[in-house]
């Protein structure tokens, strides 16, 4: 199975917020894991999806060169379940960001409707800690999957560029 | 704009129930962050970020947590801070009462140090209440 919890982008503003979506499918087994009878995607793939997001959010911020990790999940609320056939609407905005770490604010919505919200503290790997997280090729890739550059955005509107250190890695 | 006190106190209020997940009534002036909120190692980096978001300034993080001066082998000594060391943390934050923890300083008590009052003067200090 892949570690990815949002399927696309469908909005991305550098720095300040960013959306994706989740679309929940009845072939996915862990929705089956919880009531054998009443398929439903577990809440922590939801906190999951959204930390994905505004990870990603952060880790753009500084062109994908520091390591993000969600290091503290400070609110989950949950407002109704997410079924086969539901598109999650996931948002982050970026509430503060420093070198140490950032905060987002996410929230998921299903038809309009609010359906998770969660404040979520990312914290920046320091040099204490010397393991690469993601092989710089492969996350390329999975960042254009998720259509960033597609869709992303700088904050003066112009589109996003790939950083030149992942172009570099990929022509290496 | 300076704040009053009591705008102060409920900023911090809103900051520690919102990184700590408290009601707002275990949120005393004497409540201690660690012993009574439950505060663990990460919330202190989430509570300081909220900090500097609602007052609008920078906490240099050795300033509310010394760890230079608890690491410090010429100001601990067998797990206990030296007096030259209690001198140091006392210069470092004249925003706590460090009565209590001088009386038998060790270095393992200090985390449960900082209440919700210390919180309110350092902030005072730093935004200069009316």
């Amino acid at each position: 199975m892949r570690w990815f919890w949002i399927d696309k982008f469908v909005e991305f503003e550098s720095g300040c917020r960013a959306v994706a979506v989740k679309n929940v499918t009845l072939s996915e087994d862990h929705l089956h894991q919880c009531l054998p009878a009443y398929p439903y995607l577990p809440a922590s793939l939801i906190v999951e999806g959204l930390a994905q997001t505004g990870g990603l959010l952060i880790g753009e911020y500084n062109r994908f060169t520091e390591r993000v990790v969600l290091a503290k999940i400070s609110k989950a609320e949950f407002h109704g379940l997410a079924l086969p056939g539901d598109t999650l609407t996931y948002t982050a905005e970026l509430e503060y960001i420093k070198d140490d770490g950032a905060l987002v604010r996410g929230t998921s919505h299903v038809n309009g409707q609010l359906q998770a919200e969660v404040d979520l503290f990312f914290a920046h790997l320091d040099d204490r800690i010397e393991e690469e997280m993601f092989e710089p090729v492969h996350f390329l890739n999975m960042l254009r999957t998720l259509r960033l550059f597609e869709i992303g955005r700088k904050a003066d509107g112009e589109r996003l560029e790939v950083p030149s250190h992942l172009l570099e890695a990929e022509r290496s | 704009m300076s704040l009053t006190k009591d705008e102060i106190y409920e900023k911090i209020q809103t900051a520690l129930i919102d990184a700590l997940g408290v009601d707002d009534d275990e949120v005393t002036a004497e409540a201690t962050l660690v012993g009574d909120l439950g505060a663990e190692s990460i919330d202190f980096l989430d509570i300081v970020f909220r900090l500097e978001k609602a007052f609008d300034i920078e906490i240099p993080r050795s300033e509310l947590f010394p760890e230079d001066i608890l690491t410090n082998a010429e100001y601990v000594q067998d797990g206990k801070v030296t007096p030259t060391g209690v001198e140091q943390l006392k210069k470092r934050m004249a925003f706590a009462d460090l009565s209590k923890f001088e009386q038998n300083p060790m270095v393992q008590d200090f985390g449960n140090l900082l209440t919700v009052n210390d919180m309110c003067r350092y902030i005072e200090g730093k935004v200069g209440a009316t």
